[in-house]
């Protein structure tokens, strides 16, 4: 490949690229809408999250438009990828800020990212609420990061309660997703909970997030008398564990979190996923009539019902909205305070109360699966 | 006793599905010395289009009745599958492979790993990122034996497997097209002076083993249960390593590397830790690479200066 | 005396540095910073890269995984040494690089690991097997709790890894990677490396020590990755194996690639390139990464030698002919 080229043209070739760049990264001048910034993964291996997420926050911001906006003004919902990378989700972050001029952001889903996106929200004082992320050290970071999920820690205690007081279990598997801070999160407070109790963990397995062959783990587990399996995963991977073990002939019930609330769990899972249990935000058949209507809602928009993550989406952006509004001004710090006021405020996901920790204050339901459906069995309060 | 039989059977029923999508690795490599990094993505979408194929011949339905899918209706999805993969794994080489053809070594390379980046971020654009449950184009039936569990769908991957490869071995053999492969693996340019077609030759060797890989995705979703876009990334990397253990450029090493590798993934996995089953692929990658590089069945080519 | 107007040089270079760093932080809100400096972490990255690939001719597609070992034992490190040395700028300063040498020989030992046995394959064996490393390396740092596993490791603050890194500290580092880099490319090891790219065997035949040379080329260039690994690490809140996948490796492939292969000034320009490209493209949004894709192919198909081939910028107003150019990519 050697034909000989001035040199020149090279260096021409480098400024029109670059003055091609250019003209592409300037934005067009900005309006008098409200800028609400959402940080998530669209594309990469966990997309599925990011865009459920996005589109019931853009579903939320869409409804509070039709009804006026916030302070009389629309609501401008700007999404921006962050690939499943973190120093994207920071260069995210900054550039809703710098460049969007956001007053707020939302995300992530994946405490990881929120730990380096928090980072730069914190360092600029603009608020950020995080729907999903449930690792402990997320709204530790700073005084302007706040969440609206469960802890891990406390849906972990949750399912320990339940396997041990209402079940009476006394061995338990567990089988964790060790790319997943959330499953090893509730998996760790799920042991904790349950040997404090006197229970007993027959084995403890784990899986990657995207792994789709189990049987070692489950041929693991059935080898050790464990009465029932604790699988803190995600949806994706829970339903294909469960036909796994049907398949080898494992009988005893699965429990879990609020990851595996999605419509394709039962779709993956089927009958394999009868008489397991998971603790969840709300059960479909107490679920309270905005709960209700967003389901038809998002379906109607979307094609499909949504998961919990895309819930906690939805009240994120409902929170934030609300927060400005009671707020009277697109002020961070007033912003920031009146989000850690937030009291009793009505979500799809539950009653909402933002703790001194910028935690949110909320009962978990237990839920069983019967015929393919999900059922309420029982809540249990913070 | 039934623990360690059964991770066997599971451990050879993936590798048979790591042989077939060795095989096209391994006739495009013997050729070529190309690495075809886009491979793992045609695999992934032959498995997508037997999803599709089967949808459009109604399996929803028939499975929300509970009624099984007919037998021919699954060879036709099969076939359709097939097709597919050969026309996409044709239609990449013309493109992006034989404009570079000549050119030095590592054109080619990067070429093929960005065909799979664009396949990959195309397929999550065109399918969705979320992942789908497979149809049961074979419905599933347990068969237990003293504790260990096998079921018709693992039966099926062993025999559509072994069936592919008998095949592969007859068309490599008997017939003119196998015959020139092999000529133009041996000495391309010798090859070309003996006239033969090398363009024909090569379009149809990808076209088969493209074909090969939708047959492995498709058992591989019923085996799998769940398909993503991304699922071609890291089954196609360990196939790679397969066909590289085997012997690249050897078709029986293909096979021999594939069960190799299931084998080792899925004892890995049962025996040591689920977190090292991918590690052990490329423990062994590097390993064979630095013990015997030519691989298990591969032939030693001294270089000429 | 040639070394007193050499320090003088220096002291002239750091100084402007310095000086273009504070301006930028006055001017510049933190999102352009942040790219600037993800621009310069990149050069190191991709001149460093070059060495082994471009200009020794040694393809090497796991480099993420160096750029990870740097990353997390400059973390590790800098959190263990912090209270030593203090809080002041001095301090500060102290701990910062004196982790990140201790990043780099990490990462330069861990090449050396690699390298060793792997160097004698050739050619696209070679590239499975640094790529099998890569992913080996990676998923080490998956299963080791101390680390933080997949999580990632966040130092013991709540707030993060200490923020290090700013503009000065980037590019200073750069202009000394591409200095020592230059330096090297051009002299007589550097000739002997472009020889075992020519043609390794005719090398061999006139006695340069291929195995040798080739081994410290790979072991110098894992140290600067792990210098961008370390300088990665103090710019975000923490780090996780995800952040050194596969994809990375790529993204420097595509740098080295851009620039042309074989060019130091070509990988400055590469380096640059990717780390504005992928921003400027956001507004493409799912787009983006498929957009991307059918880039790096058209550059392939169409201008493989990337933007200067094997030559350096000077080739511009030099009035030699221009080298006699074997295959460059």
């Amino acid at each position: 490949m050697s034909s000989i080229r001035f040199p020149r043209r090279d260096a021409l070739r480098v400024l029109a690229a670059a003055g091609l760049g250019t003209a592409i990264g300037c934005k067009r001048a900005s309006s008098d809408d409200v800028v609400i910034g959402h940080y998530a993964s669209m594309t990469g291996s966990t997309a599925h999250f990011g865009q459920d997420t996005d589109h019931a926050a853009r579903l939320a911001i869409d409804e509070l438009n039709a009804k006026g906006g916030v302070l009389s003004r629309k609501i401008r919902l700007i999404t921006l990828d962050t690939r499943g990378d973190s120093a994207e989700a920071a260069n995210a972050v900054a550039r809703l800020i710098d460049v969007e001029k956001a007053v707020a952001i939302i995300g992530e889903v994946a405490s990881s990212l929120s730990l380096a996106g928090g980072r730069v929200a914190q360092h600029h004082h603009i608020p950020m609420v995080s729907p999903s992320s449930t690792n402990p050290k997320v709204t530790e970071v700073g005084d302007y990061i706040f969440r609206v999920c469960f802890l891990d820690p406390f849906q972990g205690r949750v399912m320990a309660n339940f396997a041990r007081q209402s079940l009476k279990l006394d061995r338990v598997a567990i089988l964790k997703d060790v790319k997943n801070d959330y499953s090893i999160g509730l998996a760790d407070a799920f042991r904790t909970g349950f040997t404090a109790q006197g229970g007993q963990i027959a084995l403890e397995q784990s899986y990657s997030q995207g792994d789709t062959d189990f049987s070692a783990q489950i041929t693991a587990i059935r080898g050790s008398a464990a009465q029932a399996v604790f699988v803190p995963g995600y949806y994706s991977e829970v339903g294909a564990i469960a036909r796994t073990a049907a398949r080898l002939g494992l009988k005893v019930p699965l429990l879990g979190g609020d990851g595996w609330d999605a419509p394709d769990l039962f779709k993956i899972g089927g009958d394999a996923l009868d008489g397991c249990y998971f603790s969840n935000h709300f059960a479909p058949d107490t679920a309270s009539p905005k709960a209700r209507k967003f389901v038809t809602d998002f379906e109607a928009k979307y094609g499909q019902a949504p998961t919990g993550l895309g819930a906690l989406g939805y009240d994120a952006a409902a929170v934030l909205v609300d927060a400005i509004a009671r707020a009277g001004t697109l002020d961070s710090k007033a912003i920031r305070d009146a989000l850690a006021a937030t009291k009793d405020f009505e979500g799809v996901t539950g009653k909402i109360t933002i703790d001194a920790q910028r935690n949110a204050q909320k009962s978990a339901a237990v839920l069983k699966i019967e015929g393919g459906k999900a059922h309420y069995e029982t809540t249990i309060a913070p | 006793m039934s623990q360690l039989l059964q991770q066997i059977i599971n451990g050879l029923s993936l590798g048979s599905i790591y042989a077939l999508i060795a095989l096209g690795y391994t006739m495009v490599y013997g050729i070529l010395k190309l690495i075809n990094f886009a491979h793992g993505e045609v695999f992934m979408v032959g498995a997508y289009a037997g999803y599709y194929a089967a949808g459009t011949l109604g399996i929803n339905a028939l499975e929300a009745s509970g009624q099984a899918f007919p037998i021919h209706l699954a060879l036709l999805v099969l076939l359709v599958a097939m097709a597919v993969s050969a026309t996409l794994g044709v239609t990449i080489e013309f493109l992006a492979y034989r404009p570079v053809r000549n050119a030095p070594r590592l054109t080619p390379l990067i070429t093929a790993i960005g065909v799979s980046l664009f396949l990959q971020n195309a397929g999550m654009l065109l399918f969705s990122p979320n992942p789908r449950r497979y149809p049961a184009i074979l419905r599933e039936v347990r068969f237990e034996f003293g504790g260990v569990i096998v079921t018709n769908v693992k039966l099926a991957i062993f025999l559509v497997a072994l069936a592919l490869m008998a095949g592969l071995h007859l068309l490599v053999h008997k017939t003119w097209t196998g015959r020139a492969m092999r000529a133009l693996s041996f000495n391309i340019d010798a090859a070309k002076l003996m006239g033969i077609d090398t363009n024909r030759t090569i379009r149809a060797t990808f076209a088969i083993g493209s074909a090969l890989a939708a047959a492995g995705g498709i058992l591989f979703g019923l085996d799998q249960i769940m398909i993503n876009p991304l699922m071609g990334v890291l089954t196609g990397l360990k196939a790679f390593v397969a066909a590289v253990l085997g012997g690249i450029g050897s078709i029986p090493g293909a096979v021999v590397g594939g069960l190799l590798i299931g084998l080792a993934e899925q004892l890995t996995a049962g025996y040591l830790s689920p977190d090292y089953r991918d590690a052990i692929t490329f423990v062994i990658l590097i390993l064979i690479l630095l013990v015997k590089p030519e691989g298990i069945l591969g032939v030693v080519r001294p270089e000429k200066v | 005396m040639l070394w007193l107007k050499r320090c003088g040089f220096s002291v002239v270079v750091a100084a402007a540095i310095y000086g273009v760093g504070f301006g930028l932080e006055q001017l510049l809100t933190d999102y352009f910073l942040r790219i600037i400096l993800l621009a310069g972490i990149n050069v190191i990255l991709a001149v460093g890269l070059n060495l082994i690939n471009g200009t020794t001719g040694q393809f090497s597609i796991g480099h993420a995984g160096f750029m990870a070992v740097g990353a997390y034992a400059t973390a590790f490190i800098g959190v263990a040494l912090a209270p030593l040395f203090g809080d002041t700028a001095l301090g500060r300063s102290l701990t910062f690089n004196l982790a990140l040498v201790a990043g780099a020989l990490l990462a330069g030992l861990t090449g050396l690991l690699v390298g060793l046995p792997s160097l004698r394959l050739r050619g696209d064996y070679l590239a499975v097997v640094t790529l099998g490393f890569g992913e080996i390396i990676r998923i080490s740092f998956n299963n080791a709790q101390f680390l933080g596993a997949a999580t990632g490791y966040f130092g013991n603050s709540p707030a993060g890894l200490p923020v290090y890194t700013n503009f000065f500290w980037v590019y200073a580092w750069a202009a000394l990677i591409v200095l020592i880099v230059r330096n090297l490319t051009f002299s007589q090891t550097g000739r002997s490396l472009i020889a075992i790219r020519e043609d390794e065997i005719a090398a061999e035949a006139m006695a340069t020590p291929t195995t040798r040379l080739k081994v410290t080329a790979f072991a110098i260039s894992a140290a600067t990755a792990g210098i961008a690994g370390g300088l990665f690490a103090h710019m975000q809140a923490g780090i996780r194996p995800e952040d050194f996948r596969f994809e990375k490796s790529i993204d420097m492939i595509v740098m080295i690639i851009v620039g042309g292969l074989g060019s130091i000034t070509g990988a400055v320009l590469g380096g640059i390139f990717v780390a504005v490209s992928l921003e400027l493209m956001r507004d493409l949004q799912q787009y983006r990464l498929v957009l991307y894709a059918l880039l790096l192919i058209a550059i392939m198909l169409l201008r493989p030698q990337g933007l200067l081939g094997n030559r350096e910028l000077t080739a511009l107003w030099s009035r030699r002919r221009p080298r006699p150019t074997g295959e460059s990519a």
